[in-house]
């Protein structure tokens, strides 16, 4: 890989960071409201398998923790801000909030907050895609909580039935909300989980950039390939609890200590370091841009933009520019 | 104009829609090799192959839920759910995702699905095969929701369903696919919104919709031999509801009863008749009246069945009721 793109790759991780970190402070000052799930700590999941996808020609859907997917998809991070904070300008036209950006301009097919929900919405967009032969694949994220749901068998038998090309990408972060995963799933390597339905799977190190890089290309040359679908584990971790709700009690200090050994961005920083890619001075650089950015641009812009109109309330529910010749009404109405 | 059954009204609606784009597919179980419960594709996985009449495993929320998936991405599915007790399973993808995706979406994601399936009690089937829940989907914004009563509604509606671009149930009946009426033999659409004056009078308003419109016509012609000459409305979409044909009626009549084959309370008839009170009430010269199922499951045994569930006679006393005849 080029020095130039190993350097934005560095750059995008800590644009994450800071944009989600951004947000934990705006939500302090009740600039944001609802539920908020931050990312920080597994950003070289996103930002490494979606390096490899299309963007902007593939499908992307994961659940509620979806700022940064949505943005390393395509999606304007300016606009993902503002709909952070309900606004008109925001991806959803500030309908959805933190936890359903939507960008359908870029295949992103939104966030959801229906714990395994997305499984069978990416089934159904590799249905599609397959069905009008174009070469687009989906690619799903969703956590290891949400494979104990229902909708994650269902679907990963129709998806391996069906041969569909759909990616299935678990960030297996070690808990289900606060619940860890040795108290609630059988089968703790998750990969596992899909032998039941043929399916090909495999695991790997979350932390590591050009690990998840470099598995990821072979996982989605399988799928784009015509092989049918594949689910790839991420190994890795959140620093903050679920939502802002949640003090994260029920992890101890060492654990959390432990895996910031491990964080992405170091890890990758300290790689680029020692191939004389990048220096310290550099890395000081790209935050005083990002941190511009995020000040000058992205909160201004959110922060400057207007609310939704409160007579637009009921735009939305159904198509608003319905065809009379389905909608009706019918022509003997009230005769 | 030719007389076909509800079931071959349905089954040339997919034909045609399966012919006239590309992008409709039809998912369920059975639907396939097996041409469908009730019949309603039959034939249609030979003529359009096994990637456009898809048999579905037993998995009503995932199945609906990729359906759902599909038709983000411009596909148009059509998707049977065998009983609508078993799309309780899929509650989760119809109403958490298909009725909310294009409002959270802020317009910009929709899904243009059709959702059929038969609700209602045939015979002997008792509770785990007999529900209707018209009011649970009626109740959901985000959601349209028809009850075609008839060979000709069932075609048209299901037509006009796949072609409007908002998620679409369609609640049809057990004891109506051998339901015999004319449609035109040339392509034709029936909208998804309004209500229908089916008979016309002057002395009551009985609305119903689905089987209990019938069951509505058939008091209606009782009532006429006592020389009362009742109007019967059939509500057709649910979701909207037609309030208007509503109010113009029982302005006109000044009495009103709805029938439901649901269990109250809660449901269609209080909904119409909270509607009436809100827009007519002064128009009204006696107590609205409901028609409805006993507040119990629904039992297997046949008399128990029969009495857990309204029928014509039931409509016919309760309209003497509104009359003040009884």
């Amino acid at each position: 890989m080029k020095a130039s793109d190993q350097k934005r790759l560095l750059r995008e991780m800590i644009f994450y960071r800071r944009f989600e970190e951004r947000s934990f402070e705006a939500y302090m000052e009740r600039k944001i409201g609802g539920f908020l799930h931050l990312y920080s700590g597994q950003e070289a999941v996103a930002t490494g398998v979606l390096e490899q996808a299309r963007v902007g020609h593939d499908y992307v859907i994961t659940g509620y923790r979806d700022h940064v997917h949505a943005i390393k998809a395509g999606a304007p991070a300016r606009e993902v801000m503002a709909e952070l904070f309900g606004k008109e300008t925001g991806s959803s036209r500030g309908r959805g909030g933190s936890m359903h950006i939507f960008d359908p301009t870029v295949n992103f097919m939104g966030g959801y907050a229906l714990v395994g929900q997305p499984f069978p919405l990416a089934a159904g967009l590799a249905l599609a895609a397959k069905h009008q032969g174009t070469d687009q694949i989906a690619i799903c994220f969703l956590g290891d909580g949400a494979n104990n749901q229902g909708t994650f068998h269902e679907t990963m038998n129709m998806a391996s039935v069906w041969k569909l090309p759909v990616l299935f990408v678990c960030e297996n972060n070690l808990y289900a909300i606060g619940t860890r995963i040795d108290r609630s799933t059988a089968v703790v390597d998750q990969y596992k989980r899909v032998c039941g339905y043929d399916m090909p799977s495999s695991q790997h190190d979350g932390q590591d950039l050009d690990a998840v890089m470099e598995s990821a290309k072979g996982a989605i040359d399988h799928v784009r390939g015509g092989n049918g679908p594949y689910f790839i584990e991420y190994l890795t971790y959140r620093y903050r609890g679920h939502s802002m709700s949640d003090a994260a009690a029920y992890r101890s200090a060492e654990e959390v200590e432990e895996w910031s050994k491990r964080d992405p961005i170091e890890v990758y920083a300290k790689k680029l370091k020692k191939a004389k890619v990048v220096t310290d001075d550099e890395i000081r650089e790209m935050e005083k841009g990002i941190d511009d950015e995020l000040e000058n641009d992205i909160i201004k812009f959110a922060e400057e933009s207007p609310e939704p109109r409160v007579e637009d309330l009921n735009k939305y529910v159904l198509d608003d520019d319905p065809d009379p010749r389905w909608i009706g009404p019918l022509a003997s109405n009230g005769k | 104009m030719t007389e076909i059954a509800y079931w071959e009204a349905i089954r040339r609606a997919h034909d045609e829609e399966l012919a006239n784009d590309k992008n409709v597919i039809v998912m369920g179980e059975d639907i396939g090799v097996a041409g469908g419960t009730y019949k309603a594709t039959l034939g249609l996985y030979d003529k359009y192959g096994k990637d456009r009449v898809i048999d579905t495993p037993i998995s009503e929320n995932s199945f609906t839920g990729i359906g759902i998936g599909a038709s983000m991405a411009g596909m148009r599915p059509i998707i049977e759910i065998m009983s609508i007790n078993f799309a309780l399973l899929a509650l989760d993808t119809l109403v958490n995702a298909a009725a909310k995706i294009r409002y959270m979406s802020g317009g910009r994601a929709s899904c243009p699905i059709v959702m059929r399936t038969p609700g209602g009690t045939a015979h002997q089937l008792a509770a785990q095969h007999s529900a209707r829940l018209a009011r649970l989907f009626m109740s959901t914004s985000g959601l349209r929701v028809v009850t075609p009563r008839g060979p000709l509604d069932a075609y048209g509606m299901l037509k006009s369903a796949v072609r409007c671009n908002d998620p679409v149930i369609i609640i049809e009946h057990e004891r109506m696919y051998n339901l015999r009426e004319d449609v035109p033999d040339e392509e034709s659409f029936r909208p998804l919104e309004g209500a229908e004056v089916v008979r016309e009078g002057t002395d009551i308003t009985l609305i119903g919709y689905n089987y209990s419109c019938h069951l509505c016509l058939t008091a209606a012609e009782r009532l006429a031999q006592e020389g009362i000459n009742a109007e019967v409305i059939d509500l057709r979409a649910l979701k909207p509801l037609d309030r208007e044909t509503i109010r113009r009626s029982v302005e006109k009549t000044h009495r009103v009863l709805v029938a439901e084959e649901d269990e109250a309370p809660v449901g269609v008839g209080a909904e119409v008749i909270a509607g009436v009170i809100e827009d007519c009430f002064f128009a009204l010269d006696s107590q609205p009246v409901r028609v409805h199922a006993a507040d119990v499951p629904v039992p297997y045994n046949a008399k128990l069945e029969k009495e857990a569930i309204p029928d014509a006679d039931d409509v016919y006393h309760g309209a003497l009721k509104a009359l003040g005849k009884i």
